[in-house]
């Protein structure tokens, strides 16, 4: 189809492109375009590149931005808006914290578990992991890995047990240990399977159970080099597990993540954090503009 | 995958179908939504440029504006471009002439490899084949351990590789595995980035130590726009044979993964279906256009069936189906067998014309509960209420849904549905016997 030669133009010299060659570069169809496709790259949904495209279009019609630079820093400006979300209430947290780590096959949940729970044991918290992974092969020895070289506690499932209990047994740990939070692990499912976006309910129902308002957190663990789909994944999961927050992994590549723009603006969930790499430091807390720079750079 | 593109294409022929004539503001808008509908499905952003502007170019060139027929023309073409991006014929995987046949799992984190890696092992053992699993990963936590757990569930051979040594323990358990009874050699490798330089280096070393006859690029079927620059890296990088496309049974259109075999040339080879060691299926790329453009897929449905019936059986049902002598105990076996070959709602997207009427149906789950719940009221009927449901009174009927943990009304329901459906057999049955109906898998030949 012939496309290969479309593939050999490098990053550059589409970045190129969109800045133009100098600072006070006309907007032109042709550059509008080439927007469109950034935008379209960074896997932004289709309907919000649709619905920025027209409102660019119009600051382009009445005049409120002549150049290049202008209309990017507006656009750059309206994106940070979107991922800014007013501060949710504080929560009356009541000990141990649960957080539930949810999301689909190979999405990172296993690697952010323990990313995370070296973040709280950092900043002075007690943490508890539990690997509520039952199903996967092995998944449970790759989070008590982590454990051990993060030196946290684990509580640990059996291959195939079951998964609320597992949560369950962990909230009664710390309570007994006194741990501050439970970090739990929980299998990859897909949104499109019924029974087991139940067994994630169930293990949310059982949590309560062992800890009154349990879990306070249920993070959406999403691939940052995942499409459209992943927007159907967060309404899916937010239906069964009342969601709380986004984390978007795997940003350490050339993927932009721009799926989650849409999320946020459909479901008002906040990202609460990026996986950047696969050390148990890499990961960090969004900053709005950072992410909307290195989604449209400020420079080529 | 791709339901609902094929959805939205249906809308926009329609729409297009509707005109009299196609002028040049109905095509324009037709190839928007075009367009608008293969980015929804994560269709690489260039593909889909190029896809466009060859719609557009052939349009023109068969004077469709001009035409009477232009709105038929419009989807021919569409068709015609789609079946080009999506690839010819299936191709099988590659096997060695001699000695051991050696495959090799290479792709991103998370996008399936290990899982897949057993797949396979599993398909080809099924075959009659000897496959060693050989462990590669020695950077994700207990990768390792993963795969030897698959192994151990497949009663197969499974190698480790020692941190310092991948790329020559690699060569050596190739080496070695015709000695020790193995005919296919398997090789999971860890998952990387593309920009990931000392990996890339890594991978490239187990290569050439191992040359395998086939290198699958597992991608994700949800994978977005980067899908194809990281795939082109790959493919730079590495001899890569082939694609697995991994976890298309999520509702992902998987466009991106079908992008990168229009973009790199590169042929998808295999499907994975679901987390069980059997979800894997070969990829026919004109079965797929034709699910896409709502023609179904009869040829996998027929296939599906073959393996997952029992013929014998099935042709006995059918028989007594014809016959109107066809009992509850009849009907529970058969909805048992459907049951095996897979979720409804994806059955019934693969019959021509069916597509649209599947959306109609109760969501797919909803349908997978319906039939549990007819399965549960059938169970807890006696032998003489199964074979007679004449028998059936108030008094049985309640004891059935309490027994069934369904209300009488709902048992009430589903005897009524079963009576209509004899009564429906019976006008049926004489017309398949003249030979009036198409011949269904698992039906005995009607002459």
């Amino acid at each position: 189809m012939g496309i290969e030669g479309g593939l050999a133009r490098t990053r550059g010299g589409f970045l190129a492109r969109l800045f133009g060659r100098k600072p006070d570069e006309p907007v032109t169809q042709e550059w509008l375009d080439t927007l469109e496709e950034g935008l379209l790259r960074a896997d932004l949904s289709v309907s919000l590149v649709d619905s920025v495209m027209l409102q660019v279009r119009d600051i382009v019609r009445d005049g409120k931005a002549k150049t290049v630079p202008n209309v990017l820093d507006a656009l750059r400006e309206a994106l940070v808006a979107v991922l800014t979300l007013p501060a949710a209430a504080p929560l009356t947290v009541s000990r141990p914290r649960v957080v539930l780590v949810v999301g689909v096959n190979g999405s990172g949940k296993t690697t952010t578990a323990a990313k995370l729970a070296k973040r709280l044991r950092d900043a002075g918290e007690t943490p508890l992991l539990a690997a509520a992974d039952t199903f996967r092969a092995a998944a449970i020895d790759q989070l008590e890995t982590w454990a051990q070289r993060i030196g946290v506690p684990v509580v640990s499932g059996r291959p195939d047990g079951d998964p609320a209990a597992v949560v369950f047994d962990a909230i009664n740990a710390a309570i007994a240990r006194g741990n501050s939070v439970v970090v739990a692990d929980t299998a990859g499912r897909l949104h499109t399977k019924g029974q087991l976006m139940e067994e994630l309910g169930k293990i949310a129902r059982v949590a309560a159970r062992a800890r009154a308002g349990a879990p306070d957190e249920v993070l959406l663990v999403l691939d940052g080099t995942q499409g459209q789909n992943a927007i159907v994944q967060a309404r899916e999961f937010t239906k069964t597990a009342a969601v709380t927050g986004l984390v978007v992994t795997k940003l350490d590549g050339t993927a932009k993540g721009g799926a989650v723009f849409a999320i946020v603006d459909e479901l008002r969930l906040p990202v609460r954090w990026l996986g950047v790499g696969e050390k148990a430091d890499d990961l960090t807390p969004l900053d709005p503009r950072a992410f909307v720079d290195a989604m449209l750079p400020r420079s080529a | 995958m791709f339901e609902q593109l094929s959805d939205r294409l249906t809308t926009t022929f329609a729409k297009l179908q509707g005109r009299p004539r196609v002028g040049e503001s109905d095509l324009d808008e037709a190839l928007r939504d075009v367009r608008l509908a293969l980015l929804e499905a994560d269709v690489n952003f260039k593909v889909v440029r190029q896809l466009i502007a060859t719609v557009r170019e052939r349009a023109i060139g068969e004077r469709v504006l001009e035409s009477v027929s232009g709105a038929q023309l419009v989807v021919k073409i569409v068709h015609d471009a789609l079946v080009e991006m999506l690839g010819g014929e299936a191709k099988p995987l590659a096997r060695a002439d001699k000695g051991p046949t050696v495959i090799a799992m290479v792709g991103l984190q998370g996008s399936g490899k290990t899982t897949s890696a057993g797949k396979i092992a599993n398909l080809l053992r099924k075959q009659g084949r000897r496959p060693l699993l050989v462990a590669a990963d020695v950077h994700r936590p207990a990768a390792i351990d993963q795969l030897e757990a698959l192994g151990k569930q497949l009663a197969l051979p499974v190698k480790r590789v020692g941190a310092a040594s991948i790329a020559r323990d690699v060569a050596t358990a190739v080496r070695d595995a015709p000695g020790e009874g193995s005919d296919v050699v398997i090789i999971d490798t860890a998952g990387r980035l593309h920009i990931d330089e000392t990996m890339m280096v890594e991978v490239e070393g187990i290569i050439a130590a191992a040359s395998p006859h086939e290198i699958l690029l597992v991608v994700d079927a949800m994978a977005g726009q980067d899908a194809v620059d990281a795939a082109t890296v790959f493919k730079a990088r590495l001899p890569i044979t082939g694609l697995l496309v991994a976890k298309v049974d999520s509702d992902a259109r998987g466009g991106a993964a079908l992008s990168i075999r229009a973009t790199t040339g590169l042929p998808v080879k295999l499907l994975g279906t679901s987390e069980r060691l059997d979800g894997l299926e070969a990829f026919h790329p004109d079965r797929l256009a034709q699910r896409i453009l709502g023609m179904g897929d009869i040829v996998t449905l027929v296939e599906r069936a073959q393996e997952h019936v029992d013929q014998q059986e099935a042709e006995e049902s059918a028989k007594r189906l014809m016959e109107a002598r066809f009992t509850f105990d009849d009907f529970l076996r058969s909805l048992q067998q459907i049951k095996k070959m897979g979720p409804i709602g994806d059955l019934m997207k693969m019959i021509p014309g069916m597509g649209q009427l599947a959306r109609q149906l109760p969501e797919g789950d909803q349908a997978e509960r319906e039939l549990r719940r007819i399965e549960a009221i059938i169970s807890s009927m006696t032998k003489a209420e199964r074979a007679d449901p004449s028998v059936l009174n108030g008094s049985r009927r309640k004891r059935i849904a309490a027994g069934s943990g369904t209300t009488v009304s709902e048992v009430n329901a589903m005897v009524k549905q079963f009576g209509e459906m004899q009564k429906l057999m019976k006008q049926l049955g004489p017309m398949a016997r003249a030979g009036r109906l198409p011949r269904l898998p698992g039906m005995p030949r009607l002459h």
